[in-house]
């Protein structure tokens, strides 16, 4: 048994490289129609009126529906309530009823028979909109009352964690920092842009949709119950997906559009979003702004951490609710020794695209705030920043280390081996000393040159999933799960951790995802849970095949069922090697009447359900040396180095993509990327020109070390999540090492760090001001 | 389960668009090599190279990412030289030879590039990989030993929103440093330059018309 922790080819690649991936717009139907959403042009607005007429006489036009269309449809619920807080008023309707919230909220909806004409028609709908007010700043926004959510204030509500008498330590501490920081509006992106296909089929009376990722059994039940048909009259089927990152397939307007838009007509309906598109109606993210103030002792040691947020949702509760302001909040606290702590995000409503999780939601923030935070705390209080944080690091006497929070309803635990030994093998193997050595050196040649680093806090693992494992009279073995490819490699490792139960290729196993006829439930693929949770499943229901051949064959065999060995998918005694059975033989005799049971499937077939009982906490560090251009302010990283705890490594290749690419991620949130808006709430950056991505020269080679030292308790794989720990540190990293090479005293202010704000911070520190920048809009 | 049909045709409004409120642009005929198919079409002028490689023609791999030009997911290779599939108009490719991502497989096998990128974990989701692979096609036929630096210069013209980039360096530099022999009878990937041909030569002979074909000039 050897399929798990080798990095065996991946089983998604072959397709892919032939130019044969199954995206969605590779699904084409027969007599499909093309779908265009109209959108606002306005940030806030009254809607007065909404006139169709002239596109729906455009030829080729079949139908042009407005929210008039869908009276009485409930709004997009959330996935996740928050205890206490009620998101009702909040909601998105599939279209905008009464007023528009942000520009890209989608009004009305064309179904055209060509994907060029459903563009010329949605041009020619003509809104009439009054525009009101705008609100685009979370922090001062907070009060609004605003007569599109019925009177209710934009703040949503006010998430809160905390434990110890955090007042009562900072009045007696010996040194208070604080300072304020905030993390600029970005997103996942993903390259490839949404899309969706859904088909009627008449005789079976029944849709099947193409195209959901993340969540597919969620997004069924929400179309279900908002078009009011039979949950199993929608049959979900997986596609390839470029990317996802959190964003992709979330329940959005468009979720609900296509569907209903396809029952209404009862033809194959297709919507492919654009780029522009994208970048206004796929959910944004990050968007916070942070008071944080940290309390020490005489040593250095951490007393205490206060910190009030406000996040800048945008114009409506999508369905995560309150996941990032939780995730912000709960995990300030971080991987620090840290007797008192209180930490609040006010989620706040603005008239912006809205915000959801984008890969490492709420740890991009946190370990932003609090290591760049900490930096500024060792230069007020005369300390190394590497020492300050191997002081107050949790070390091996105080795992498993239980923090008095519950997180979405399960006890903090965090579950390591040892924080302070993991930092020092990071400090070693990134050989961070000599980044800082040659920094020092180069700044003394009159360089900007400078150096960061920061110890991260991650999370994964969460919910359940659950698969179904059959091995069929051929023998061929399949594997049906809940999760989604998004372009992280699940079919080769669902295929690995079923090939190692019976011995077999990983390449011989065909995996099934989210296919909601063969298998009826499931969670998706987000927050780094998919191995985790549904691997876990897909391990169970392997092991339960795994019984059942051996009851069978050691009657045939007459060999005690324990004893017998699982080899290349055959199972015999040790002692007889000649009597030996395949799975195939086995699952034939599967179906005679000596061998079938009451209450029991027949054949060989596995089901399971794995339920975790909290997340595991997975950690790392992230080690960035970065120069500053002093003409242009731009900042180019000459190094880069991260380490993580990954438990164990299914597959060491897939977690190197996985944290290689999301740091890229991190940087480019870190550096480049942001959503920007004109004073009205007009978008700003609607191309890849405007919101930009890192590019292969602007990413030096990234030094990676995973380590496997400390498997997760909690799972019998032991794993602990890959797809967010390269991304979860970048800004923190980044920050500090553009803070060290500008020499500054107080903190950047803001991500990201971009030319104009770097020369904002040079101009500033020359002029001997404070050095923060002035807040920007 | 339903695999998306190969075979179901889609209708092609693409071709024969219906009347628009304004007096229709008549189609305009155009014949192009398309990874040494000659392909005679009409289309309307607004529709972009790659809608018709996709739509028309049944060629799914080129992948479309931003429509602008700025991403390069879309790259194919315009008489040898990478060119941006959503930029391009399909009548502006008339009398010229295409190569998209369906030409580099040999009998239906990876060739070098392809396996490399395999290997080298160069791919995550793969929506970028068809535009990648075009563009080292293109690098690697006009300097088959590029260096990593000269490689890495070369793909920062396109974007991946996955992975590191670093892997797909690898992978292209695996290639190059190995050379058309390495891989054991696999030419360097679309490769129609004869091996003797100079290094960093005119583009490439790729720009004639294959022999046979009935591209227009
Ligand atoms: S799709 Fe053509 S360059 Fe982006
Ligand atoms: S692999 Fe997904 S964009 Fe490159």
């Amino acid at each position: 048994m050897n399929a798990i922790g080798t990095s065996v080819p991946r089983l998604e690649d072959e397709r892919l490289l032939l130019g044969r991936g199954r995206f969605h717009d590779g699904v084409i139907r027969p007599g499909q129609l093309w779908m265009r959403v109209v959108r606002s042009p306005v940030a806030h607005g009254r809607i007065r009126g909404v006139d169709t007429s002239a596109a729906e006489r455009l030829p080729g036009v079949v139908s042009v529906i407005t929210s008039a269309d869908l009276v009485g449809m409930p709004r997009i619920p959330v996935r996740q309530p928050a205890p206490g807080m009620d998101f009702t008023p909040y909601l998105q309707a599939p279209l905008a009823t009464g007023f528009v919230r942000y520009v890209g909220d989608p009004v009305a909806a064309v179904l055209a028979d060509d994907p060029y004409v459903a563009e010329d028609a949605a041009e020619l709908v003509a809104l009439d909109i009054e525009e009101l007010p705008v609100a685009l700043d979370a922090r001062s926004a907070a009060d609004l009352e605003l007569e599109c959510f019925g009177g209710h204030r934009a703040e949503v509500g006010i998430i809160e964690f905390g434990y110890g008498e955090v007042d009562e330590v900072f009045a007696g501490a010996a040194h208070v920092v604080s300072t304020n920081l905030r993390v600029g509006r970005h997103s996942g992106t993903p390259l490839e842009p949404r899309g969706l296909v859904a088909e009627w089929d008449d005789r079976a009376e029944r849709m099947t949709i193409w195209g959901a990722t993340k969540v597919p059994y969620f997004n069924r039940r929400v179309a279900a119950q908002m078009i009011g048909l039979p949950e199993h009259r929608i049959h979900m089927l997986e596609t390839d997906a470029g990317g996802s990152f959190g964003v992709r397939g979330e329940f959005y307007p468009e979720d609900l559009l296509v569907p209903y838009l396809c029952f209404r007509t009862r033809r194959p309906v297709k919507w492919s979003e654009d780029r522009a598109e994208h970048f206004v109606a796929a959910n944004h993210a990050r968007q916070q702004e942070h008071d944080i103030e940290l309390a020490f002792d005489e040593d250095h040691r951490l007393l205490g951490l206060r910190n009030e947020a406000w996040l800048d949702n945008g114009g409506y509760i999508r369905t995560h609710g309150a996941v990032v302001a939780v995730l912000t909040a709960s995990m300030m606290s971080g991987p620090y020794r840290l007797p008192a702590c209180r930490s609040r995000v006010h989620i706040v409503t603005t008239n912006k695209t809205p915000i959801g999780t984008y890969r490492a939601p709420g740890r991009y923030q946190h370990n932003f705030v609090r290591e760049h935070a900490l930096d500024v705390a060792a230069t007020q209080l005369g300390a190394d920043p590497v020492e300050l944080r191997r002081r107050n690091l949790l070390d091996a006497t105080e795992f498993p280390h239980r923090r008095a929070i519950h997180i979405f309803g399960s006890p903090m635990v965090l579950d390591g081996k040892d924080h302070l030994e993991h930092f020092d093998k990071a400090l070693a193997s990134s050989e961070y000393q000599a980044w800082r050595e040659q920094a020092r050196a180069a700044r003394e040649s009159g360089r900007l040159v400078g150096t960061g680093c920061a110890f991260i806090l991650e999370k994964a693992g969460l919910g359940y999933d659950s698969a179904i494992v059959d091995v069929d009279t051929t023998g061929a073995v399949r594997v049906a799960m809940g999760g989604a490819n998004v372009g992280q490699g699940i079919e080769t490792v669902m295929a690995q951790i079923t090939a190692e139960e019976f011995d077999v290729p990983a390449e011989s196993v065909k995996v099934v995802l989210s296919d909601t006829d063969i298998l009826p439930d499931g969670s998706g693929t987000f927050a780094s849970r998919t191995t985790v949770v549904g691997g876990t499943a897909v391990k169970q229901a392997a092991e339960a095949v795994v019984r059942k051949a051996r009851r069978v064959a050691g009657v045939l065999l007459g060999a005690d069922p324990e004893e017998l060995r699982v080899e290349g998918g055959t199972l015999f005694a040790p002692g007889d090697p000649d009597k030996r059975l395949t799975l195939a033989e086995i699952a034939r005799v599967c179906f005679t009447p000596a061998h079938l049971r009451n209450g029991e499937e027949p054949g060989l077939i596995g089901r399971s359900t794995y339920v975790a009982d909290g997340m595991t906490y997975p950690y790392g560090a992230h080690f960035a040396q970065a120069e500053i251009d002093p003409g242009t302010g731009q900042v180019r990283l000459l190094r880069y180095a991260i380490t993580y705890e990954i438990g164990r490594a299914v597959h060491p290749q897939l977690v190197r993509q996985q944290i290689l690419g999301g740091a890229v991620q991190g940087i480019g949130g870190a550096l480049f990327e942001e959503f920007r808006y004109s004073e009205r709430g007009e978008p700003q950056s609607i191309t890849l020109n405007d919101y930009r991505w890192p590019r292969a020269s602007d990413i030096p080679e990234i030094r990676l070390d995973v380590f496997e030292d400390s498997p997760a308790p909690g799972n019998p794989l032991g794993v602990r999540g890959a797809g967010e720990g390269g991304t979860a540190g970048a800004g923190a990293a980044v920050a500090n090492a553009v803070r060290d090479a500008l020499q500054l005293t107080g903190d950047v202010g803001a991500l990201p760090l971009h030319p104009e704000r770097v020369k904002e911070l040079l101009r500033r520190r020359d002029g001997g001001d404070a050095d923060r920048p002035a807040r920007d809009a | 389960m339903t695999a998306p049909s190969d075979t179901a045709p889609e209708r092609l409004p693409d071709l024969v668009s219906d009347v628009a409120s304004e007096p229709e642009p008549a189609p305009i005929p155009v014949e192009v090599t398309v990874n040494g198919d000659p392909r005679a079409l009409s289309v309307e002028a607004r529709r972009s190279l790659a809608d018709v490689l996709n739509r028309a023609l049944g060629l799914p791999g080129t992948q479309v990412g931003c429509e602008l030009g700025a991403c390069g997911t879309c790259t194919v290779l315009v008489n040898g030289e990478p060119a941006r599939a959503c930029l391009m108009l399909a009548v502006q490719a008339d009398g010229t030879e295409v190569e998209t991502v369906e030409s580099l497989a040999r009998d239906g096998r990876l060739n070098a590039l392809q396996k490399a990128f395999s290997e080298k974990y160069a791919l995550q989701c793969g929506f970028c990989t068809p535009g990648f692979l075009m563009l080292a096609t293109a690098l690697l036929r006009k300097e088959p030993d590029a260096s990593r630096e000269r490689i890495r210069e070369s793909v920062s013209a396109n974007l991946c929103r996955c992975g590191g980039y670093s892997q797909i360096i690898d992978a292209i530099e695996s290639v190059a440093t190995a050379g058309a022999d390495a891989t054991a009878g696999d030419a360097i990937p679309g490769d129609a330059v004869p091996r003797d041909a100079t290094p960093g030569a005119e583009p490439t002979t790729a720009a004639e018309p294959t022999p046979g074909t009935d591209a227009r000039s």
